[in-house]
């Protein structure tokens, strides 16, 4: 088993507030990866690092084998249709159909007729659980739970082997939550995907993540396995994991 | 339950404060006032007395804990009566806020002030710099590889920002004409230079007031548009979404809107001319009794074809400078609703103020050098 993203004293500073100071972990091939941690430790501003969106003020962090930081510009470029990224609220393209969003990177990267790029669509229409009928509907006329399903389904439109998902399960209903896990473990095992994703959703975490890192105190505090999480001694780990985990 | 009230007993060397029914924030104002009356000099104990207090809110009790406070710097001795837990409990919760030192926030020197604005006014400037440059590169990287050129994007913008606007540019430029027309007509009727209006409409219609015209509309139209669209475009993430799929926003979004507006803007300004001259041409016909033909004779005689030349000519530099404000506004809005209305207010205001300083440097450099 490979490793598909290795960080190495990651730090991240915003004015005077040190976000993180020196964070460490790998994410392996194949498995779901959770970055969990108090509000505000910087969960998203790391993801946002690995699919760089923002700049790391020391430290390396490699994904695919490239170095973000001091990557090419073309390198770079091919680092990005390599993966996939869900944002929080969809981040559809406001402008374009549901189905128009997901062929738009079949449409700029590969040379594909027509027909095979609608094909292609409709089938990442139906794997993430939407209806063909929903297609050309644009993302202002669809709930929350549709603009996550149809952000995942662009995010796998150029197949990625490296999944990003920010809090995938937030602002949706239990029901609608627990089939988006589903899903995701679905496709984990359809399609081979190392996935990393942030998340608060405790149920979500237990029921999708293989292994966590947890941030606190500007540091990663635990990287692992949940089996044993609640013997370590921390607070956020003890608050988040203590009681609930039977 | 008791009718909320409040007993003030004062015996001796004592003070006894007794405390019925409920004490809510309603109340507070009241019982100060009814507290501050008694005059305290040669007291030495206080008894508040909650026993027949039922209910006490956290208003009620930070305020209790201040009385308290209160006499015991005046040191008198206090006592509290009061068997209810709930209303302990309430007091202390109180208590245990005052025990937590919040820090208090520095108000901040007028020096101070004005030091961070400075700063803050450098760092845009080199923002702006540094958003020019990325301008500049992506301008480079499309000429390298014509194949990126996003021609669709600059045909859909061309569209939505002038051809959409072609019919408010040439009415307010018709109606600029006819009231720059109606106001010199009784001017130079006094002169009996009747025919001189139409050198005056041409040179300063051709010259200055088509490309501002049209430069203004444009800024307010277009100018507004560009930052209201990046601006919620960035609030959503779609710019995000945009950069880990890997495609350049500059390519995508700004250059088309950039060149489209650079494009459409002499177009705009040839309208504008058209218009506006015809408006003046109407009010000669009628307040002047100045024919079309007389007017286009004249016109042809005196109007040289650099005046319109210099119009035309601005029209790039205008469309430049609104766009890439627009633009620039847009892509700087933070993550909340307050800042695309800010930054759509300001990219307006700072783009018809880039336009009329750009005329004035057009102005000026093209009398020195005498044309």
């Amino acid at each position: 088993m490979g490793v598909v993203i290795q960080a190495k004293g990651v730090k991240t500073i915003f004015g005077d507030k040190v976000v993180h100071n020196g964070l460490n972990f790998k994410i392996n091939e194949g498995e779901i990866f959770g970055l969990l941690g108090p509000s505000g430790c910087g969960k998203t501003t790391l993801l946002r690092e690995m699919v760089m969106l923002q700049d790391i003020h020391g430290g390396s962090i490699d994904v695919l084998g490239y170095d973000v930081s001091k990557i090419s510009h073309s390198n770079a470029q091919k680092l990005r249709q390599q993966w996939g990224v869900l944002f929080q609220a969809g981040a559809l393209f406001s402008s374009l159909s549901i189905a128009q969003n997901i062929a738009l990177p079949l449409i700029e990267y590969t040379d594909l007729s027509k027909k095979m790029i609608d094909e292609i669509v409709k089938f990442k229409i139906d794997i993430v659980g939407l209806k063909y009928a929903d297609a050309n509907l644009y993302p202002s006329e669809i709930s929350g739970g549709m603009k996550k399903k149809a952000g995942l389904a662009r995010a796998l439109a150029m197949d990625p082997k490296l999944l990003f998902l920010d809090e995938p399960t937030s602002g949706l209903d239990p029901i609608s939550a627990r089939d988006f896990d589903a899903l995701i473990l679905k496709l984990k095992e359809l399609l081979g995907l190392t996935i990393v994703m942030v998340s608060h959703d405790l149920k979500s975490i237990y029921d999708t993540v293989d292994r966590a890192a947890i941030i606190d105190e500007k540091k990663i505090v635990y990287e692992g396995a949940l089996d044993n999480i609640s013997s370590i001694d921390n607070q956020f780990i003890q608050t988040f994991f203590g009681e609930s985990y039977e | 339950m008791l009718n909320s009230d409040l007993k003030i007993e004062l015996s001796d060397n004592e003070l006894s404060i007794v405390f019925y029914g409920k004490f809510d924030l309603y109340l507070v104002s009241s019982y100060q006032k009814q507290i501050n009356s008694v005059s305290v000099h040669n007291l030495k104990t206080v008894n508040l007395d909650f026993s027949n207090l039922d209910f006490l809110d956290t208003a009620g009790a930070i305020f209790l804990n201040n009385l308290q406070d209160d006499f015991l710097s005046k040191d008198k001795q206090v006592n509290i009566i009061s068997q209810n837990q709930i209303i302990l409990d309430t007091l202390n919760l109180t208590k245990d806020v005052k025990a937590i030192d919040l820090g208090s926030i520095k108000e901040k020197s007028f020096i101070d002030k004005m030091g961070e604005n400075l700063v803050e006014n450098y760092k845009s400037f080199v923002s702006f710099i540094d958003f020019f440059g990325i301008v500049f590169v992506s301008f480079l990287k499309y000429i390298i590889s014509p194949k990126s050129i996003r021609f669709c994007e600059i045909f859909f913008e061309i569209n939505e920002s002038a051809i959409k606007a072609l019919f408010i540019v040439s009415i307010t430029s018709f109606l600029i004409g006819l009231v720059v027309a109606y106001q010199s007509a009784y001017q130079l009727k006094l002169y009996g230079a009747n025919i001189f209006v139409v050198d005056m409409l041409g040179i300063s219609i051709f010259r200055e007031l088509a490309p501002l015209i049209t430069a203004i509309v444009i800024a307010g139209r277009s100018g507004s548009a560009y930052t209201a669209q990046i601006g919620a475009m960035k609030i959503t993430q779609e710019l995000d979404a945009m950069k880990t799929m890997g495609f350049d926003p500059f390519a995508f979004l700004v250059l088309p809107r950039i060149i489209a507006l650079m494009i459409t803007m002499p177009l705009l300004i040839f309208v504008s001319d058209m218009m506006a001259i015809l408006g003046g041409m109407i009010i000669a016909n009628v307040d002047l009794s100045i024919t079309t033909e007389l007017f286009l004779n004249r016109f042809n005689e005196v109007i040289d074809i650099k005046h319109f030349y210099i119009g035309i000519i601005k029209g790039p530099f205008f469309a430049f400078l609104i766009a890439s404000i627009g633009i620039y506004r847009g892509l700087i809005v933070k993550d909340d609703t307050q800042s695309i209305g800010f930054n759509t207010t300001k990219s307006v205001v700072e783009s018809i103020f880039a336009v009329i300083i750009c005329d004035a440097v057009f102005s000026i450099a093209l009398t020195n050098l005498g044309i």
